[in-house]
């Protein structure tokens, strides 16, 4: 390892270039500038550092410190390729170096072994392209290991009697209980369910040279101030620049992908900050920008050669979105719960992730977790009961009273993949670079809504289980923003089918892999980015064969 | 009341463990820069001198502030500073809302003639008449049930835009220039601190510990 950063010129032809810094791309330039290869990171936001971040919500929601600004990549919605798209903010993901890495929960969760092959087991569901895996749990589980010791997970093996088989216990032990978990945890185990410790991505323990969590509360949406979460940013970034072989390259905008007459890729062009145009030569590329730019900008890249999109003979790019259902339910306790204080997430219980469709009459399942994750301003305008005054003595006699004693249960859960739920271009709206607009098409499947509301009556019957005195939930509702980017260019074996294969090659261009939200096939129950990151080192592995047995070389 | 700065610098300090001081330690000068230039802005933007509403102008914005967040037993927007706020949100990333705020103001006095014949502006009103004319103002405002994002909508009418600027300017950190001495979090009661160990509050300060199962669980 070297202290000494390197940087290449765009006409070096680097053995791989990667677009996104976030969870996958992240492990992706870490794992194989460490194999040798020279790499170079084309990330579209700016390199912020741990005293970069505060507790400023201002600067966090407001002026989108961290994640894609509206108002300079505007984006577009409708519920189906029928209407007339209307130009509305309907997507966040994160835009700095480390990606949502950097702003997430933490939640850290496996999938399970049903996740992979749950449509041979429930058969097909009518207007969805329901499909298994190609790969299965046994294939990801090293490197869901992988995940929890490099990039770092707290948690505790054991603790859940519906995990999935695991080779190694958690590297730490979970984080401290919350008041939100132990009232959650005596309710849940009161109604006969399972609770256990949440795993989650934030160091219980000082550990390579990062601190532990210092409990600040100021978590979802913001940047760690002591580098406890485990983001990409933190804790595969330095690793990678340490190789001397990785440049993070940031303020790079790619909006096109470069082919030659063979077909093969040989590099991306991007606006650099000051907006001039560049091409980063490179042998391979690996598009890792999330499961909506990640097909925005397979699409940009149409060609002659490649009219509908690159990589795109199966027509699917962008298609099978997947956004994961949620719903949650609050309670106002009598004591103070001071659920502000520390992460999120302490409880958690997967009694629910596999559920019994001839049971239910619905597909899927989920899980349920006790969390604050309100800032005072979000708690102000999202968490006060319903009816509550918006101003006057009344509104502030409920903050004073509520801030320190509400508990939500949050209900986390599947999504199932239908063609017509997409991300595609918006050519009549452009982003502040004249590109073509990203445009959201979603509806959920009438199961989805169903199974999540069915969710939400459990979050209520566990408040109730919790003496709860006042509680509420907000009706179920189609979802028209997008957060969970899943399935837009899914792994398959059949190129008719899917758009990458099981290493994460595109069935169409031999040197250009995609590895993000996009590859996953299944939706999992609502926490997709540990298998975002498993997924990234097992296709660090695969890459790093292929190049090897010369399969990237021209 | 410790410094932003001072509060800042404990809570690293907290970080835990030999490595976590050790980051600090390789950390402390960037840190420290990051944390001088934040102070540095609090503290110019606590000056008391508007930059863009007229006195006239403020006395207007903090009568209607204070209604949303009134001052009782406990302080308000009033003395959380609100009105300095939003002058300084009208200076910097929220210029665009000046017309929204001049046309609203103006719609108010209207509102306040038609409501109380004689009186000219809210901030001429008494306390009573200025909460019936709040009341008109916003009867119209309906937030989202649920809506977890705290911005203000493109063309956002000025009850909205006021509103969000209230609740801005009543319990954002005070390194955005808001809060002023954390009057906002003490209503809702959320320490300033910067770091926290547990218990945290009432129903963790007797758990036992993690135990595997309970005689539920085993039944069930």
């Amino acid at each position: 390892m070297t202290d000494a950063k390197v940087t290449y010129k765009t006409s070096d032809e680097v053995d791989f270039v990667i677009v996104g810094s976030g969870a996958a791309g992240g492990v992706l330039a870490k794992e194989l500038s460490t194999n040798g290869f020279r790499v170079v990171v084309l990330e579209q936001g700016p390199y912020l550092k741990e005293p970069d971040f505060s507790h400023d919500e201002l600067q966090v929601f407001t002026l989108h410190q961290l994640t894609n600004n509206p108002a300079l990549q505007a984006t577009t919605f409708r519920k189906t390729p029928e209407d007339t798209a209307k130009p509305q903010p309907c997507v966040m993901y994160g835009r700095c170096v480390g990606g949502s890495s950097v702003h997430f929960t933490a939640n850290f969760w496996r999938f399970h072994e049903i996740d992979f092959i749950e449509r041979s087991k429930v058969g097909e569901i009518p207007g969805t392209g329901f499909a298994d895996w190609p790969i299965r749990y046994a294939d990801l589980e090293p490197y869901y290991t992988k995940v929890e010791w490099e990039v770092g997970v707290s948690g505790l093996a054991g603790a859940s009697p519906f995990d999935p088989p695991r080779s190694k216990p958690y590297p730490m032990p979970p984080l401290p209980v919350k008041g939100s978990g132990v009232i959650f945890e005596r309710a849940t185990r009161k109604l006969g369910y399972h609770p256990f410790p949440a795993p989650m991505a934030i160091l219980s323990r000082p550990r390579a040279g990062r601190s532990a969590c210092v409990n600040c509360g100021f978590c979802l949406g913001f940047g760690c101030e002591v580098g406890a979460k485990s983001s990409s940013l933190s804790a595969m970034i330095p690793l990678a620049e340490a190789t001397g072989r990785c440049e993070i390259r940031p303020n790079c905008y790619v909006h096109k992908i470069e082919t030659d007459k063979s077909g093969r890729v040989t590099g991306a062009v991007y606006f650099d900050a000051k907006r001039n145009t560049h091409l980063q030569k490179a042998k391979a590329v690996l598009l890792c920008a999330n499961g909506a730019e990640t097909p925005r900008l397979l699409l940009l890249s149409a060609s002659r050669q490649f009219p509908n999109g690159l990589a795109n003979s199966s027509g699917l790019v962008g298609k099978y979105l997947m956004l994961n259902t949620a719903a949650n339910a609050f309670a106002v306790f009598d004591e103070p719960i001071n659920d502000y204080k520390g992460f999120c997430v302490s409880r958690i219980i997967h009694d629910f992730y596999e559920l019994d469709p001839a049971k239910t009459g619905f597909y899927g399942g989920g899980g349920l977790d006790a969390r604050f994750d309100w800032t005072p301003v979000s708690f102000a305008t999202g968490a006060l009961p319903p009816g509550t005054p918006v101003w006057g003595r009344e509104f502030k006699q409920a903050l004073h009273q509520n801030f320190t004693r509400t508990l939500q249960i949050f209900c986390h859960a599947s999504s199932l993949p239908v063609e017509r739920n997409s991300f595609s271009l918006d050519s009549d709206v452009k982003d502040a670079w004249g590109l073509p607009a990203l445009r959201l098409t979603y509806k959920d499947h009438p199961n989805d809504l169903k199974m999540v509301d069915w969710m939400k009556d459990r979050a209520l019957e566990v408040l109730d289980a919790a003496g709860a005195k006042t509680k509420w939930a907000y009706p179920v509702r189609e979802q028209q923003f997008a957060v969970h980017l899943l399935g837009t260019c899914r792994m398959g074996n059949d190129p008719k089918t899917s758009v990458i294969d099981s290493d994460h090659r595109t069935h169409d261009v031999p040197n250009l892999f995609l590895c993000d939200g996009s590859s996953l096939v299944t939706s999992g129950r609502g926490q997709p980015t540990m298998t975002i990151e498993a997924l990234a080192f097992r296709a660090a592995d695969r890459i790093t064969a292929l190049a090897k047995r010369g399969e990237l070389s021209s | 009341m410790k410094s932003t700065l001072e509060a800042r610098r404990n809570f690293l300090l907290q970080a835990g463990g030999l490595a976590g001081a050790a980051w600090i330690s390789a950390q402390w000068p960037a840190i420290l820069a990051a944390a001088q230039h934040s102070h540095q802005a609090v503290k110019a933007k606590g000056s008391e001198a508007f930059e863009v509403l007229t006195p006239d102008q403020a006395k207007q914005i903090d009568a209607i502030s204070s209604q949303i967040i009134p001052s009782d037993e406990l302080p308000g927007a009033h003395e959380a500073g609100v009105v300095y706020f939003i002058d300084r949100a009208l200076k910097t990333f929220a210029s665009d809302t000046r017309p929204v705020y001049e046309k609203g103001l103006a719609d108010v006095a209207k509102m306040t003639a038609e409501l109380f014949p004689g009186v000219r502006t809210i901030s001429d009103a008494t306390p009573e008449q200025q909460q019936q004319i709040v009341a008109e103002l916003m009867s119209e405002m309906n937030p989202r049930p649920g809506a977890r994002r705290s911005t203000v909508a493109v063309n956002a009418d000025f009850p909205q835009t006021i509103w969000i600027h209230t609740l801005w300017g009543f319990l954002l950190d005070p390194d955005a220039g808001a809060n002023r001495d954390y009057v906002g979090w003490k209503v809702i009661g959320r320490d300033p601190a910067h770091s926290f160990s547990p218990p945290f509050g009432f129903y963790d300060q007797d758990y036992p510990g993690w135990q595997a199962s309970s005689p539920e669980t085993d039944k069930r």
